[in-house]
């Protein structure tokens, strides 16, 4: 197993943020993490990582027990966030080179792994510019590189295409695709249904619960849809209990009908 | 620890600071820009400050004690006036700060052997000029008078000692021409140190926040304390030029001289550089954005400017004031820069300030390790 947590849970004072939420995720594996923001994902993911104490419960990362082998784990992993948490006034180098020394690379190994970075994420010829004058998408190429630099067999990436153009966030979804054949674990948190349909396992947490942890083919037969968005948006109405807005589909037959309520 | 990735946190923030112009700026300009600025203004020596005078004795010795307060530099003799009225009005104006009156008596009681009294009137709405206009005077009108005296001592074939009429000499030690620059420029190397020490840890710490960095940074293995002294090394350097700088230019631009050991300025500047770099990071770890960062550094820097002993004596502070004074390092640090540089005294004699600042610094530095974890989690 590449994450195999139990019964983890996180309370800040009075506050429950995840509630005993168990599961396992194989290895070389797409795990989609998906519920609505502020419902416990960046929580549950930093436990995962090894830098928030979780409050009861327990979990292995690789083999490793993140509450004892935080600095192993740490080793292992590799995280990029919806931020791209680059250093604007460093190159496209000095970014890779500084994470390929924080992770302690020989200088052999960092120059190999860089120079295939750099091809993958189509950076050539842009090793000497400020990370800050790269457009959206090379950015997140570029922050993509820096959290693969130390080889890392768990990929953690949190909202990796908020914000990114379709075309980007499709060669984006083609590298990941790419990586996992290759035998790493990928976690992801994402609001696009698409990029969820692709994941091996979808795991739903709302309000620190883990609702459901599925594959998409039996989750889509569970519920007589083939639509993600639907089914999530299911799990919300009969959360909450309350009515979430119209469909799309239903919006956009009030505007042909020209009904505007 | 490991060394490695402390050094490859130092290396970054080298880089930050080369492609920063206002850091670059801020590290080796402005500790300059604030020496010139503080030494040449913050000046409370008196030159030349006009005199008017009313001369009612009219005679040689009269004019001869004008004369000696003519040609010393504090005074410049502008108006010489008809009445002790003409001169109250002059001050009144606003024409002339200084008044001189001599009374018609004047020779009278100096040939009586007694003390002849002369009146200066000083504009008191400059305290600075005030002070150092009526000490001056004294001091001009003390050395007349015991000029007079060994004079008539000789003529009469009395000593010197025993003639009568004598007032008070005040005594002025360390900085006996009173010039300011010797007493400021000690004060302003610490506030230089501290200020610009604690504005650019403060900044460098927070600008890590502030993009989200540091978001990606506690995902590695990089520990607190790797990140803290890493980022934390260029600036003991840059603090340390800054000091080094600023001696150097107060002997040339103001003739500062170092009276004692020079080997235990340094050392003692190097402890105090701590001290500021762990109250930048204080900061840092209560600021959200580097505005935040800044009002922070102002809130503190302006009191430390104000009740340090660098503008105003402590020693006339109310109770609670002193009180709060006493908990800056800084307020320490500038006894011990007056100490050395001025007094020329070592460290026997500069112990209590030495004790107080290494528990004030400990305790700062303690304060923000546990502040700085807090703030990761």
């Amino acid at each position: 197993m590449a994450i195999s947590i139990k019964n983890l849970t996180k309370k800040f004072g009075s506050f429950t943020a995840v509630n005993g939420i168990s599961f396992d995720i194989p290895k070389g594996k797409i795990f989609g993490f998906l519920g609505p923001n502020g419902s416990g994902k960046s929580t549950t993911i930093r436990m995962i990582c090894g830098v928030l104490r979780p409050t009861s419960g327990e979990g292995r990362v690789m083999g490793c027990d993140l509450v004892k082998d935080t600095e192993k784990i740490k080793q292992n992993i590799g995280y990029m966030s919806q931020k791209f948490s680059l250093y604007e006034d460093l190159t496209v180098e000095e970014n890779l080179d500084f994470y390929g020394n924080i992770y302690l690379m020989g200088k052999a190994e960092l120059a190999e792994r860089k120079r295939q970075l750099i091809e993958m994420a189509n950076l050539k010829g842009k090793e000497k510019s400020l990370a800050g004058t790269l457009s959206g998408g090379w950015k997140q190429r570029l922050a993509l590189g820096c959290s693969l630099i130390h080889n890392p067999s768990l990929l953690i990436l949190d909202e990796p295409t908020a914000g990114v153009d379709p075309v980007s966030r499709r060669e984006f979804w083609s590298s990941i695709t790419q990586l996992v054949s290759g035998g790493i674990t990928v976690l992801v948190t994402t609001h696009y249904m698409d990029e969820a349909s692709v994941c091996d396992i979808i795991g739903f947490i709302y309000n620190g619960d883990l609702i459901t942890i599925d594959t998409p083919q039996e989750l889509y037969r569970k519920h007589h849809t083939q639509n993600l968005e639907d089914i999530f948006i299911d799990y919300v109405k009969q959360l909450s209990n309350k009515e979430v807005v119209t469909s799309f589909k239903e919006m956009k037959r009030h505007r042909r009908e020209g009904g505007s309520d | 620890m490991k060394l490695r990735r402390l050094l490859t946190v130092t290396k970054k923030e080298i880089i930050h600071i080369r492609r920063d112009k206002a850091s670059l700026i801020m590290a080796f300009v402005a500790p300059i820009m604030m020496l010139l600025l503080f030494g040449f203004a913050v000046n409370t020596d008196v030159n030349q400050v006009k005199l008017a005078v009313y001369d009612g004795s009219m005679t040689y010795e009269s004019r001869e004690l004008i004369r000696k307060f003519d040609n010393s530099s504090y005074f410049k003799v502008s108006e010489m006036l008809a009445s002790p009225d003409h001169v109250e009005a002059y001050i009144d104006q606003g024409v002339v700060k200084v008044g001189l009156v001599i009374p018609p008596d004047y020779l009278k009681e100096l040939k009586k052997g007694k003390t002849a009294e002369i009146q200066v009137l000083v504009d008191g709405s400059d305290p600075t000029i005030a002070r150092t206009a009526m000490s001056y005077s004294v001091i001009l009108a003390n050395n007349y008078s015991i000029k007079i005296k060994e004079l008539s001592a000789e003529k009469s074939g009395r000593l010197a000692a025993s003639a009568p009429g004598v007032s008070a000499k005040p005594l002025v030690l360390y900085n006996p021409t009173l010039e300011s620059s010797k007493f400021n420029v000690p004060g302003v190397m610490g506030l230089i140190l501290q200020n610009i020490t604690i504005i650019l840890t403060a900044f460098a710490m927070v600008r890590e926040r502030e993009r989200g960095t540091i978001e990606q940074l506690i995902m590695t293995p990089v520990t607190s304390l790797e990140l803290i002294i890493g980022k934390l090394i260029p600036y003991v350097f840059i603090g340390m030029y800054d000091y080094l700088i600023i001696l150097i230019l107060s002997y040339f631009l103001f003739g500062v001289v170092v009276k004692g050991s020079l080997v235990l300025l340094i050392l003692l500047g190097f402890f105090f550089l701590i001290g500021a770099l762990a109250m930048g990071m204080l900061i840092s770890t209560v600021a959200r954005s580097q505005l935040q960062a800044m009002q922070a550094a102002m809130l503190f820097l302006l009191p430390s400017v104000l009740l340090s002993g660098f503008m105003f004596p402590r020693e006339a502070m109310p109770d609670i004031v002193y009180a709060i004074s006493s908990t800056f390092p800084i307020t320490y640090f500038l006894v011990i820069l007056r100490g050395i540089i001025v007094k020329g005294v070592g460290l026997a004699h500069l112990s209590n300030a030495t004790v107080m600042l290494v528990i004030i610094i400990a305790a700062i530095i303690l304060i923000t390790m546990k502040k700085f974890k807090k703030t990761l989690d």
